[in-house]
């Protein structure tokens, strides 16, 4: 047994796995219509490279990534492009974004698909572009894009390698499932993964015990490929990525770096299936695992999912009643969201559909005081005071709460879970991030404004002075011609406003100049937004911010694109 | 269609501010059986009155202030105060001491602080002060244990009790008297061991005080088991009760006549084990980490050993506490756990780096 460390808190919710795992993954009928949001994962949504009306085959791309920090998207099966437009996608927010309808043909038509059966010898570059053409991003969570993760560079080597199949949150068990029944070709791809960093000398998959079937599937392909299944007690929340690191090396992310900075690679188990079937099938990622489970359906187990299947179908196939039911959940009970629609597609990052009764999760009690009782900080795995966050929250005190380490807050909810008096804990950290995070994004722009002020204060000084000189030098020339000849017939005085306003036109070679200044600027301009782009996915900020980043990025360079349009007119 | 939409988490455990409370009421129940059983019916009669005191108050502020009753009041706070007062106060004290102070504890120390939660001061410990300054007559004159009641005399029946209480006269002679903590201090010029010998309250006991061992070991199982039920940790009781213990070994002085008494004497007389166990567990008030708790409980401890062996209160666990409500906003600013990720603890006061 290979030692483990234990976290400082968490909390024991009642485990409601069982339920999902009595039968085998299964597989739903293909739904009529498909919805695939083109923002699946963390950075730039992928560009749609589809017209309405065109056919597609299954595993056809749809969509190409937008820069370095993005993945492809796949048809998830043969048909018609419907539609491109908004939806309700599936986000704590309930937001619309853009995506791409298929209309089913019911052929599900796989385009041709080729394989690298010999990966061991293919470059790791080129391997981390069939995975990100794949449009494999990590599939336990946040949906980071896997080939920037592994591709860490030079500067941070990276010795270990840690497969979360941790699964912590109570009802999921779509990682369980996908074990027990496909363990051959997760361990393939996780010695893809090794290749691909380079072999890093310890490969940890990291399993709570209260997965026996799986470790022990586990265990037979792993003898003699330097492969550790490390099993450990089962806590909540155990598969949060620093915890997994603390409880596998004993090591602590320090705040605000990533893993890769303390040389370890965190990928989860889904993510290292995916890749198998990318690499030596060829097959791009268009279905996932994903447990359907809670009271309020018949039937609770796992299924293989076309991207893009609609909540409403994988409820109806389940003998979904909305009658029991309180709430519907993407993900687990413990950091899903809610969600407010039916029509909301199944991405790839939705481990859980969860529809429990109102029995199994009761509406919320309504919130009493806080008795500071401090159970809350017993709960929290990264020994935080949450009763004081939540002080400050209300007292909207930011600069307590970041001495307090608000940012440290992994939104794991263990705190709200065992407050007594039912304070929504988590939300009020939710918003007191997102206040704080305005308030500085505010104070970014208050100073680029200032200086964008100042510039044009200093333009409009200068064009003033300009027009006095010109407004001079008209004057002057009035009076030479008044001295020379006086104005006598109606040619003069065209030929003068010619000239006037000849004199007041820039020369071609002024304009290209000018334009050129435009470009290049521009061109900067680029620069400096892709930089912050990624440094923001570097040091893995929040996903909004990397979605602000990569619009900004984005308007940039739609602005360097009219700059050179109109220097390619002018040259011509 | 469309959904609820509530936020993360959706699944809670199933503890409740009114269980937490009422298991602090529950664990009480030994030491007030230790009480009534030592000292007559007079504990049980102020903690009912208190309570009843209480929850009309309450309800009365709750009223004023037009927030809903039956949510506030089902909380239970107020009838924890009520009980911990009532306990804390003489038997058969007259009503109107324990009505007042009471009132004071729910209305001035609670309510008008805003409510459960943002009190700073232990609210049964303001009553029992304000109590102790105001009526110091009526808030020393304790009974005579069971145990060493003249031949001949009982303690008066229920009946009789309520009778006491509610006419104010204060019980026949005989079956008041000190408190071992008060006889010990206010005998001078005798060795403890000559005290010991002459003070049946002491002579007769096992190994502190007749009766009062029992209260406090009452209190100490009281507090085992919310302990055992994980309604605080143990740090604050532990650090308070073992700096007390420190504090009368390096003082005990081998029993002379200036000795401020032994170790057993302090932790199971008086308030102490109730002090330790449900007085300043009381998080509102206390400090919020756990080594804030350490520290908190210590200065308790340390601040009740010091009142105790040189100050006027024979008894000094309200004082104590108050005055350590006042250190914990200190304290914390001080005792910030290290977060994860983290190197160093920081301070509650830092200024983000900007
Ligand atoms: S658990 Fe709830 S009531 Fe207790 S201290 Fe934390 S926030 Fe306050
Ligand atoms: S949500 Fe944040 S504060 Fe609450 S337990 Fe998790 S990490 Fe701690």
């Amino acid at each position: 047994m290979r030692q483990t460390w234990v976290t400082p808190g968490g909390v024991h919710p009642p485990e409601n796995k069982h339920q999902s795992v009595t039968q085998p993954i299964g597989s739903l009928p293909i739904p009529e219509k498909l919805v695939v949001p083109l923002g699946q994962h963390i950075g730039a949504p992928a560009i749609a490279c589809v017209k309405l009306g065109d056919k597609v085959l299954k595993g056809q791309k749809i969509a190409d990534p937008a820069g370095t920090v993005s993945v492809a998207i796949h048809a998830p099966t043969s048909g018609t492009v419907s539609a491109i437009e908004a939806r309700p996608i599936a986000h704590s927010s309930g937001i619309e974004a853009l995506c791409i309808e298929i209309t089913s043909d019911g052929k599900d038509q796989w385009i041709a698909l080729q394989g690298i059966a010999d990966f061991e010898h293919t470059t790791p570059k080129t391997l981390l572009s069939i995975i990100t053409d794949a449009g494999i991003a990590g599939m336990g969570g946040a949906g980071f894009p896997t080939a920037v993760k592994l591709n860490p560079g030079f500067h941070r080597p990276i010795d270990t390698l840690i497969v979360n199949a941790t699964e912590c949150e109570p009802y999921i068990t779509a990682d369980d499932a996908l074990i027990r029944e496909r363990a051959e070709e997760i361990i393939e791809g996780i010695r893809i993964l090794s290749h691909t960093l380079g072999n890093p000398s310890n490969i940890l998959i990291g399993i709570e015990d209260n997965k026996p079937e799986a470790i022990q599937a586990l265990e037979p392909h792993t003898q003699d490929t330097g492969i550790n299944v490390v099993s450990f007690p089962t806590k909540y929340p155990s598969g949060g990525e620093k915890q997994l690191i603390y409880i596998l090396t004993g090591k602590e992310l320090p705040s605000g770096q990533i893993p890769a900075d303390i040389g370890i690679v965190c990928v989860n188990i889904g993510t290292t299936y995916a890749i198998k079937r990318a690499v030596v099938e060829g097959e791009p990622l268009v279905s996932r695992v994903t447990t359907m489970t809670g009271e309020a359906c018949e039937i609770n187990r796992n299924y293989d999912v076309l991207i893009g299947t609609p909540v409403s179908h994988m409820l109806e196939h389940n003998k979904f009643d909305a009658e029991k039911c309180s709430r519907v959940i993407m993900g687990g009970p413990m950091m899903g969201f809610s969600l407010m629609s039916k029509d909301i597609p199944i991405v790839k990052t939705s481990n859980c559909l969860l529809a429990p009764s109102v029995e199994e999760i009761p509406h919320n009690e309504p919130a009493q005081p806080c008795i500071r009782c401090g159970m809350c900080a017993e709960a929290c795995p990264a020994s935080l005071l949450p009763q004081q966050l939540l002080w400050y929250s209300q007292a909207k005190d930011y600069d307590r709460l970041q001495s307090h380490n608000l940012f440290d807050c992994i939104e794991c909810g263990a705190c709200s879970y065992v407050c007594p008096s039912n304070i929504p804990l988590v939300q009020h950290y939710r918003s007191s991030k997102s206040d704080i995070k305005k308030a500085e994004e505010e104070k970014i722009k208050s100073a680029q404004a200032r200086e964008r002020f100042e510039f044009r204060q200093q333009r409009i000084e200068q064009a003033d002075k300009e027009r006095e000189a010109k407004r001079a030098a008209r004057r002057e020339a009035a009076l030479q011609a008044k001295k020379t000849a006086a104005p006598n017939s109606a040619a003069d005085i065209v030929a003068a406003a010619q000239a006037r306003t000849e004199a007041k036109q820039l020369s071609p070679e002024q304009e290209q100049a000018k334009l050129e200044r435009a470009v290049s600027s521009a061109e900067m301009r680029v620069q400096k937004a892709q930089s912050k782009l990624d440094t923001a996915v570097a040091s893995e900020e929040p996903e909004d911010k990397i979605k602000i980043l990569s619009a900004a990025l984005s308007g940039a360079q739609q602005k360097l694109e009219k700059a050179k349009t109109r220097l390619a007119e002018q040259s011509n | 269609m469309a959904f609820k939409q509530v936020t993360s988490p959706h699944a809670h455990g199933a503890k409740s501010t009114a269980n937490v409370m009422k298991l602090v009421v529950l664990a009480t129940i030994p030491g007030l059986i230790a009480l009534t059983w030592h000292f007559g019916w007079g504990s049980l009669i102020n903690v009912v009155l208190a309570c009843l005191t209480a929850v009309i108050s309450e309800a009365l502020v709750l009223k004023i202030r037009k927030r809903p009753l039956a949510f506030y009041l089902g909380d239970y706070s107020a009838v924890v105060t009520a009980v911990l007062l009532g306990l804390a106060l003489p038997p058969l004290c007259p009503w109107w001491v324990v009505v007042i102070g009471t009132v004071f504890s729910v209305v001035i120390a609670k309510q008008l602080f805003g409510g459960l939660g943002y009190n700073p001061f232990n609210p049964a410990m303001v009553g029992y002060v304000v109590l102790l300054i105001s009526f110091p007559v009526q808030m020393t004159t304790w009974i005579t244990p069971l145990a060493l009641l003249p031949e001949g005399l009982s303690h008066p029946d229920f009946i009789e009790s309520l009778r006491l209480v509610f006419s104010s006269l204060a019980p026949v002679d005989g079956i008041t008297g000190a408190t071992p903590l008060d006889s010990f201090k206010h005998t001078s010029g005798l060795t403890v061991d000559q005290i010991y010998q002459q003070d049946s309250l002491f002579s007769q006991a096992m190994f502190a005080g007749v009766g009062w061992e029992w209260v406090n070991l009452g209190f100490l199982a009281g507090g085992i088991i919310m302990l055992s039920n994980r309604l605080f940790t143990w740090h604050g009781p532990v650090a308070m009760l073992a700096t007390l213990a420190l504090m009368s070994l390096i003082f005990w002085d081998s029993g002379s006549s200036q000795s401020p008494g032994s170790m057993m004497m302090h932790l199971f007389n008086g308030a102490s084990m109730m002090g330790a166990f449900f007085i300043l567990t009381d998080p509102v008030s206390s400090t919020v980490s756990n080594r804030g708790r350490l520290v908190y409980g210590a200065l308790i401890g340390f601040l009740v050993y010091i009142i105790r062996a040189w100050g006027n209160y024979p008894d000094a666990i309200a004082f104590a506490v108050l005055l350590a409500n006042f250190c914990a906003p200190f304290i914390d600013n001080y005792t910030l756990p290290r977060t994860y990720g983290h190197t160093d603890r920081r301070k509650a006061t830092e200024r983000s780096e900007d």
